[in-house]
């Protein structure tokens, strides 16, 4: 069929559009997404990536060195010296200004970025789902009201509105999920919602009406099953912004917990005063977030293109 | 056009109440109270009972509610807790430092961004477009603040060629008329002041400037994609028009509609970037400002803030809108 339709209005609109990608049967849209993500080498790196950290992650306990907050080099720092990577057998990456252990901390620092990430993300997709499933699929006054109060919570930016929240919830990692959780809610909530809308008018919702199902019904079984494939992949992206977002609350000081808590945006804050000399303090815990974050951005695209229309000829 | 933009403000008046609103609930709704959020959590109970009373915290809701949309609506947006003097004029007094930083960052992300983008189309799926990808890519996922570490240690520390931070070099006696200080130095003909102004503003202007970089990139890219096999394209070929015009007038001028959204989204969201970009440049705009007071949980300073930049954002997003019947007729702003 491929050489019968002309290619999709404008051509190439995907860096990564691989021609080889579009054979392909009729199978349903989940397992044909699945199978183009697979043959997708952006989508494999970025799998590797995120896989790589979920494993360090969670093997934390038995990889780590030390405890995230220990400070087992405490004797060997002294305030113009901090041995750096490689410097002492123990510490292969060096200690930091506490006398942490720079590896330890960036191993747990994994556990705290990606569950804060994981977590907020979350928060912030059932909230946004909830509240676009009502106002899309209630209408009416309903989605006046809800859509109104997302606008509100769209004109501040995304970071102010969680140093907002997370400034009323107090300091400390909880406060940090639900803030960001919240700041990310208005995004997925408009997403579902003008889903949804497009989809209303299609023949199979018109099809099911006519066969007399109860609105319900429609709603939960026909119309919010063929919104979702945008707001999911929006939640694969939002987990690296929550993953930077995570950090740059930490790094302005809304994280809370002990100076030398094992966070890589914490690292980050308190790398600024050794800059010079211990330049390692703020580019190792840097590159986590990055590479994190890169990790879901890669996936979060090759999932938006394996799921859009333009690219998806069958 | 006049009716437009009036309409248009005026629908951003109900936002700005239900803001308003919900600002008013959240210094109330703080641990410990508001007297406590303004005096901090050491404060004797006779202080916090002397706050209530001078703040009206006893009063009933509705009540306070009013008083506080009246002084907000007369520009009191109350005093800071750091510096004790009242926020608007800490505003007023840091945010042309801000103004010159977001215009060297835009300037670098539009300036290369926009003829990036285009070259990585014209060059689709060659060396440079796959360049250009993977450093948007890079752009897009590193933060701001790291970024910002990355330029002060490479150009301020390693190899020192720019200050590593503040404005202006504290030697430098400059007279200030303005606060922007690049201008006060080229008003004022001292030009190795301003000079040395802009030198301060080089490494903070292009770690906040990297990431609209990077996104402009690829909206670009993808717009330019898009339209270069457009039908009136191959026609204005086809008649045997310059490529030059063809370029310029038909892909370029009809490619930049998404461009010009996207400058004016990110535009907005500079203000994120300037918080965490300011503060490890130690660079005295309204970003290292608002930083400090989330640190210290300067609420007035917070609130203030949030509604302030509320309404940049809406006339930021105005902007825009206007912008889009200027570059594309087909868009009639109704």
């Amino acid at each position: 069929m491929s050489t019968v339709l002309p290619p999709a209005a404008g051509g190439p609109t995907s860096p990564t559009t691989d021609p080889t990608l579009a054979e392909g049967g009729g199978t349903g849209l989940w397992k044909d997404a699945f199978r183009r993500l697979r043959r997708n080498p952006q989508a494999i790196a970025g799998a590797v990536i995120i896989g790589l950290f979920l494993l360090v992650a969670a093997l934390a306990p038995i990889l780590a060195p030390y405890g995230g907050e220990e400070l087992p080099g405490r004797t060997e720092i002294t305030p113009t010296n901090i041995p750096g990577p490689g410097e002492l057998a123990e510490y292969p990456l060096g200690l930091d200004r506490f006398g942490g252990d720079v590896l330890s901390k960036l191993i747990w620092g994994a556990q705290a970025s990606l569950l804060i990430g994981v977590i907020s993300t979350a928060i912030g997709l059932v909230g946004g789902m909830l509240l676009g499933l009502l106002a899309g699929g209630l209408g009416g006054w309903v989605d006046s009201v809800i859509m109104r109060f997302v606008d509100i919570l769209l004109s501040v930016p995304n970071l102010l509105l969680a140093v907002s929240i997370a400034a009323i919830l107090g300091q400390g990692p909880y406060a940090v999920m639900i803030a960001i959780g919240v700041s990310q809610l208005p995004i997925f909530a408009r997403l579902l919602r003008s889903s949804m809308l497009s989809q209303r008018g299609s023949d199979y919702i018109l099809a099911a009406q006519t066969l007399g199902l109860s609105k319900r019904t429609i709603t939960m079984s026909h119309l919010l099953p063929n919104s979702v494939g945008p707001v999911i992949v929006q939640a694969t992206l939002s987990l690296a912004t929550a993953v930077i977002d995570a950090a740059a609350l930490s790094f302005l000081g809304l994280g809370g917990g002990v100076p030398q808590t094992a966070e890589w945006g914490r690292m980050l804050t308190y790398a600024q005063a050794e800059l010079a000399s211990s330049p390692y303090l703020a580019f190792l815990p840097g590159a986590c977030i990055a590479i994190t974050a890169l990790g879901f951005t890669l996936l979060g695209e090759s999932l938006r293109e394996a799921l859009d229309p333009k690219t998806r000829q069958k | 056009m006049l009716r437009v933009i009036g309409k248009r403000l005026a629908l951003l008046v109900p936002t700005l109440f239900g803001l308003s609103v919900l600002l008013f609930l959240w210094v109330r709704s703080l641990p410990g109270g508001p007297a406590t959020a303004l005096l901090g959590e050491r404060a004797t109970p006779e202080a916090v009972a002397r706050v209530n009373e001078l703040y009206g915290f006893d009063e009933p809701l509705l009540l306070q509610y009013f008083t506080y949309m009246g002084k907000l609506l007369q520009g009191d947006f109350g005093t800071s807790i750091i510096t004790g003097r009242p926020v608007l004029e800490e505003f007023a007094t840091r945010f042309p430092a801000t103004i010159e930083l977001s215009v060297v960052a835009l300037i670098f992300a539009i300036g290369v961004g926009i003829p990036l983008g285009y070259l990585a189309a014209r060059h689709y799926g060659k060396l440079l477009d796959h360049g250009s990808v993977v450093l948007s890519l890079i752009g897009i996922t590193i933060p701001v603040f790291f970024l910002a570490f990355i330029f002060k240690y490479l150009f301020a520390i390693q190899w020192p060629i720019l200050p590593p931070d503040g404005r202006q070099d504290p030697r430098i006696n400059a007279t200030h008329v303005t606060d922007f200080y690049v201008l006060d130095g080229i008003l004022t003909g001292e030009y190795d002041a301003a000079w040395d102004a802009f030198q301060h503003l080089i490494l903070p202007g292009l770690a906040l400037g990297t990431i609209p970089l990077a996104i402009i990139v690829r909206i670009t890219r993808a717009s330019v994609l898009e339209v270069q096999n457009a039908d009136y394209v191959r026609t204005a070929r086809a008649k045997g028009l310059m490529e030059k015009t063809i370029r310029s007038r038909f892909i370029l001028r009809n490619a930049m509609l998404p461009v010009v959204t996207t400058i004016g989204l990110q535009t907005g969201l500079l203000i994120s970037g300037a918080v965490l970009t300011e503060t490890v440049f130690a660079f005295n705009g309204i970003g290292s400002f608002l930083a400090r007071a989330i640190f210290e949980l300067d609420y007035p300073v917070l609130q203030g803030f949030i509604i302030f930049i509320a309404i940049l954002y809406a006339l930021i997003n105005l902007i825009v809108d206007v912008s889009y019947s200027v570059i594309d007729p087909r868009v009639r702003v109704q």
